[in-house]
């Protein structure tokens, strides 16, 4: 059995192109499910869910009430809404607050699969412009998780994983290649 | 003799403060998300600066005022008029047309919070000419939302976001028609809430209504397990008439329920069920 149960990305502006680049090269099988906050208008029509499918080997959808989250699948958080992660890999959506200005919020979806997966999580924090993330990586490291910021000098907006550094020291700063490669290591 | 991990201390801890609300109070979270009631309850210990669960388990069951303030931490408060403005318009086409058959309608508002949805459903039934012979009652666990739901005052800020709602949700006058403006805040038209009749009502262990001709319990069953969506979906099937109206929130469903076969779907979108003429088939 992999270590790891379950990958949680988190991105702001310039996510798209960064998250794409990152899936791309992930198998069809990739074992670990993926659950993705990208940082979205509220009344969007969540046209990013098409636009990924499209692109990767992966299954791409909005993440749905209730859902288990499954292998090969990517999840992304429904405009409007947080995303919290149960200890039975399931997906509780919530109309809370907003946290960091945002719904869904980076923090959240980290914190919430930091308590409940624990040791079995990998966070990512990729480009953006406010500290989103951070807290939440940080909580995934506390956790026994393990932490990836994309390097701020590839970042298309640097400010995210750069907060992401200090506060967290995560164990890898990378690039989006070396991201991929990464996940699809730790997924054997 | 073992040593517990660390894990497992927080899930006893957590498990036995929630044996004691619900012992002490008789408000029993064990059947909601568990991710959700533990962000809430650890923002809880850290604001009031305590150390474990252990320690707010001290803390509420000796001290009313501090349950009620975990109970409001634990309700949800985020709310706004005619949030979701295509299925205010939706219930305006496909469900008030036979709410206006029946000579007496009764609507059930389960979970409503601060009260804004109330007001929204109020002033759609004023516009279609309906408010005046339809009983509402409004109902939610905690305390202050009720207090505040039955005020009918709230900031300012918001208008504009409700007003935009207000117009997208096929809104036939102004919305201004319907408040007044006191410094900052807005005080909603008291006729609206003539026959609004708020309530404490806790869905987990309270019991039903009767005879309702619709319930609107919207972002409420997200945060139950579904065990307890099952349970709740079952206590509105038994309040509702033969024909009457459910409608949840948005990301809401019946999957979890097993009177699904009890409802047809009128808006699959928009989440609108309707309770089978003849009943449970």
């Amino acid at each position: 059995m992999a270590r790891y149960k379950l990958v949680v990305i988190g991105a702001s502006a310039g996510g798209l192109t960064a998250i794409e680049k990152l899936l791309t090269p992930l198998p069809a099988g990739f074992a670990i499910p993926i659950v993705i906050v990208q940082h979205i208008s509220p009344d969007s029509e969540n046209y990013m869910v098409t636009f990924l499918n499209e692109r990767c080997n992966l299954r791409v959808k909005e993440a749905d009430e209730k859902e288990v989250v499954l292998p090969g699948t990517v999840y992304i958080a429904p405009p409007n809404f947080h995303v919290f992660i149960e200890e039975d890999l399931s997906i509780t959506l919530s109309v809370e607050e907003r946290v960091n200005f945002s719904r869904p919020s980076i923090d959240v979806l980290f914190e919430t699969a930091a308590t409940s997966i624990r040791e079995g999580v990998i966070g990512v924090v990729l480009t953006g412009g406010n500290q989103d993330g951070a807290m939440g990586l940080k909580m995934i490291k506390d956790y026994g998780g393990l932490t990836v910021v994309q390097s701020p000098d590839e970042a298309q907006v640097s400010i995210m994983p750069t907060i992401a550094i200090s506060t967290t020291h995560p164990d890898y700063v990378l690039t989006l290649s070396e991201i991929s490669e990464l996940l699809i290591r730790l997924s054997r | 003799m073992r040593t517990p991990s660390k894990d497992e201390i927080n899930t006893i801890e957590f498990e036995l403060l929630l044996e004691a609300i619900s012992r002490g109070y008789g408000y029993d979270f064990r059947n909601y998300s568990k991710a959700h009631i533990l962000r809430r309850l650890t923002y809880f210990q850290n604001v009031n600066g305590l150390q474990s669960f252990t320690q707010v388990q001290d803390l509420v069951l000796h001290n009313k005022s501090k349950m009620k303030e975990l109970l409001g931490e634990l309700s949800i408060k985020v709310t706004e008029m005619f949030r979701d403005p295509a299925f205010y318009r939706m219930l305006r086409k496909k469900v008030i047309p036979l709410l206006k058959t029946y000579p007496f309608p009764k609507i059930w508002i389960a979970g409503c919070s601060t009260g804004e949805e109330v007001y929204s459903m109020a002033i759609l039934l004023k516009e279609e000419g309906l408010l005046k012979r339809t009983q509402i009652f409004a109902t939610d666990f905690n305390e202050k939302a009720i207090e505040k739901a039955k005020r009918g005052i709230y900031s300012i800020d918001k208008i504009k976001l409700y007003t935009v709602n207000y117009q997208k949700a096929g809104g036939k006058n102004s919305f201004s028609d319907y408040y007044t403006v006191i410094d900052n805040r807005v005080e909603i038209n008291p006729e609206l809430r003539q026959n609004v009749q708020f309530a404490l009502h806790n869905l987990v262990s309270d019991s039903k209504f009767e005879m309702v001709h619709m319930i609107s319990c919207r972002n409420v069953l997200i945060y139950f397990n579904k065990e307890l969506q099952d349970r709740v979906i079952s206590l509105f099937s038994d309040s509702l008439i033969n024909g009457g109206y459910l409608v949840l929130g948005m990301k809401e469903s019946l999957l979890f329920s097993s009177k699904s076969g009890w409802y047809k779907t009128i808006d699959a979108e928009r989440k609108i069920f309707q309770k089978k003429l003849s009943g449970k088939h």
